[in-house]
């Protein structure tokens, strides 16, 4: 796995108050947006919507492929993939950006945009904030034991939160999107590269060797020496498998080139693994009719969701369902280098996004089944019975 | 290792069956869990272990070894363990950069249609060098494991080229090395309309195995407390040819797992 985190990355977020620093082994690799797991020591960051990161074992890890199933509309796949690059812009990962029907310029143009602690705006000169000396007019009276405390955090330099907040009724500031790297891909703009006998039909190789031209040439393989900071780099791969991307699983019962999707997932997956990257796909499944092909494509990756919208569907109207728009599957959980995964509670899950938010809530409470459930000893209920009718025995005269 | 399963299976690191190939599979689960098992087991007791690692990096298995226990790190040095990185060294091959001759084991990444003759030849290789010079130490019955036999499906390789590959192995392996082998088959969720698919290449395997091992989920439906069950299968054994199954309840910790049978789980007693 690239860069297993051993050791906590740091405790310098909230203002330390004793002089204690934890000694750790091994050497940091603290890198901006990110945390290790606490399950499993893995590096995570953040899909950008803190609920997901919940459900999903508290966040993305690094290395790893998440697997999105679109729903019919592509509305919330593409907003989770807005979500998933706007994370990465405020911590100042590098991006890169994959698709076949908008251009990425697009959808970097409508990413939403974040909402940060105070109102004075992101201007990198205000920098931190400076202990008031007693003469300062600005001393506190009554709230006099907060008076040391920093000041809430007005530039968004380094952001060293885990997960943030982001307005969809807002998009992205130019210049917060134009500080990001991003590198693009779009499909319709690619020559077509026909190169002998390739298991790969043209448009996926040539998504592929772009990846890792840009993993290479910015060194997140480990390969160049790099004097910069390290860095993580988020691939957003817009709805592969579709017609555009010149593969036809998703119009064919038994398609030509049934293999080059799985191929490339698995070509994908050896270069997530070996550098810094974590990347999201959106597959419209909801086309492909063969169901073998998407319970493949499902274990090519490691962890795996799917969006099912009620627009447009008969369960729009079912009083069950009145307070969400959709229900979230999950099919996949990753166990990276450990026996057992984060189990979740429940497989109902049905999510609504507000506009502040991207909630995914529990419809159903699961049975109250587990190991340490407490459960009423034969004996009480058979007092309460032969006494006295309220069967608390403080009260037996 | 998993001493609960050592005890269902009869076997401990010191004495366990011989040429016997174990077929490990499963259908909307995860059975890896079973291959962590038998890789840890394997190397405690000694053999040469052939592992062809086609969907998880060394380290994820190093990480998961070491928390039963063994090193792998260290038999990869010494010489126990032999460790196919398919998954890392699959993109060079993929993007035709990287024609060596160490990747011909990967050659169905290239020509998907071709066969799996270069990775037959790979573990050939492998299972038949036996014994390093230093020390004179030599290694017990070789032992081929592969994790995860049904993504060669998915990368365009025929199920006839599959199972061609599994007869040459365990000829050679158990056959004529009295060695054993492990292999993980995933399969899919419908039995009906898989005429090329896994389900077709598990029945295939299954003819072929001494032992079955399959896991999937609750018929019941989701527990959080119970991970799933495992239904285990002697098919052969040698003189007494017995057909038994038996099927347990399984729940996965950090370090291990624990069997019970079906109903007895402490979630519900």
């Amino acid at each position: 796995m690239a860069a297993p985190m051993r050791g906590m990355a740091g405790s310098s977020n909230t203002g330390n108050t004793t002089s204690f620093q934890k000694k750790t082994h091994s050497k940091l690799v603290s890198i901006p947006g990110t945390r290790p797991s606490v399950q499993n020591g893995q590096l995570l960051v953040s899909s950008g919507v803190s609920s997901l990161d919940y459900v999903i074992g508290g966040g993305l890890a690094v290395g790893t492929l998440l697997l999105v199933e679109e729903d019919r509309f592509d509305s919330y796949s593409r907003m989770l993939l807005k979500y998933f690059l706007a994370e990465g812009v405020v911590c100042g990962h590098e991006l890169f950006l994959a698709s076949a029907r908008d251009h990425p310029d697009e959808i970097m143009q409508e990413l939403p945009s974040p909402i940060v602690d105070d109102v004075a705006g992101i201007k990198m000169s205000e920098g931190q904030s400076q202990p008031s000396d007693p003469e300062n007019p600005d001393t506190m009276k009554i709230a006099w034991r907060y008076q040391n405390q920093p000041r809430v955090q007005t530039a968004l330099v380094s952001s060293m939160r885990f997960g943030h907040y982001y307005d969809v009724s807002k998009t992205m500031e130019p210049e917060l999107q134009q500080a990001a790297k991003c590198h693009r891909f779009y499909q319709l703009q690619e020559t077509p590269v026909t190169k002998g006998s390739s298991p790969l039909p043209s448009p996926y190789q040539a998504l592929l060797k772009s990846i890792q031209t840009v993993i290479r040439k910015e060194g997140f393989d480990g390969s160049t020496p790099q004097s910069k900071v390290r860095n993580v780099l988020r691939l957003g791969l817009h709805s592969l498998g579709s017609v555009l991307w010149g593969d036809d699983v998703c119009c064919n019962d038994n398609p030509a080139h049934c293999h080059a999707l799985s191929t490339f997932l698995y070509a994908l997956r050896g270069l997530l693994r070996s550098s810094l990257s974590v990347a999201i796909v959106t597959v419209p499944s909801h086309l492909i009719q063969n169901r073998a092909v998407m319970g493949r494509i499902i274990r090519l990756s490691d962890t795996a969701i799917a969006l099912e919208s009620f627009r447009g569907s008969e369960k729009e109207t079912n009083p069950l369902y009145k307070d969400y728009h959709g229900l979230l599957h999950v099919h996949q959980l990753p166990r990276l280098n450990c026996l057992s995964c984060e189990v979740p509670d429940t497989k109902d899950l049905a999510f609504k996004l507000k506009r502040k938010q991207f909630t995914i809530e529990r419809l159903h409470l699961p049975p109250d089944l587990s190991e340490t459930v407490s459960r009423v000893s034969k004996t009480e209920l058979a007092a309460g019975c032969g006494s006295t009718a309220t069967g608390n025995k403080h009260l037996d005269f | 290792m998993f001493p609960e399963l050592n005890s269902i299976l009869n076997a401990t690191p010191d004495s366990f069956k011989s040429s016997d190939f174990i077929l490990v599979s499963d259908r909307r689960a995860d059975a890896s869990f079973l291959i962590h098992h038998h890789l840890s087991f394997y190397l405690r007791a000694g053999c040469k272990v052939c592992f062809l690692g086609l969907v998880q990096s060394f380290s994820h298995y190093s990480a998961v070894g070491q928390r039963l226990g063994v090193s792998l790190a260290q038999a990869r040095e010494k010489g126990q363990l032999v460790f196919l990185e398919g998954l890392k060294n699959s993109i060079g091959v993929v993007l035709q950069e990287d024609t060596s001759q160490e990747t011909q084991p990967l050659s169905y990444l290239r020509t998907p249609g071709a066969g799996l003759e270069g990775l037959f030849r790979f573990v050939d290789r492998c299972v038949r060098q036996r014994g390093d010079g230093d020390a004179g130490e030599s290694w017990g019955p070789p032992v081929l494991l592969i994790d995860d036999l049904s993504v060669l499906l998915s990368l365009g390789v025929s199920v006839g080229a599959i199972l061609d590959f599994t007869l040459y192995c365990q000829a050679t392996v158990c056959s004529e090395l009295q060695g054993n082998m492990v292999i993980l088959v995933r399969c899919e969720e419908d039995a009906d309309d898989d005429e090329e698919g896994s389900n077709l290449l598990q029945r295939g395997l299954v003819h072929q195995c001494n032992l079955a091992l399959h896991v999937e989920g609750l018929p019941t439906g989701y527990c959080r407390d119970i991970h799933g069950q495992m239904s285990v299968w002697w098919r052969q054994g040698g003189e007494t040819i017995y057909n038994q199954r038996k099927i347990f309840h399984f729940k996965l910790h950090d370090k291990g797992a624990s069997f019970f049978a079906r109903g007895t789980s402490s979630a519900v007693l």
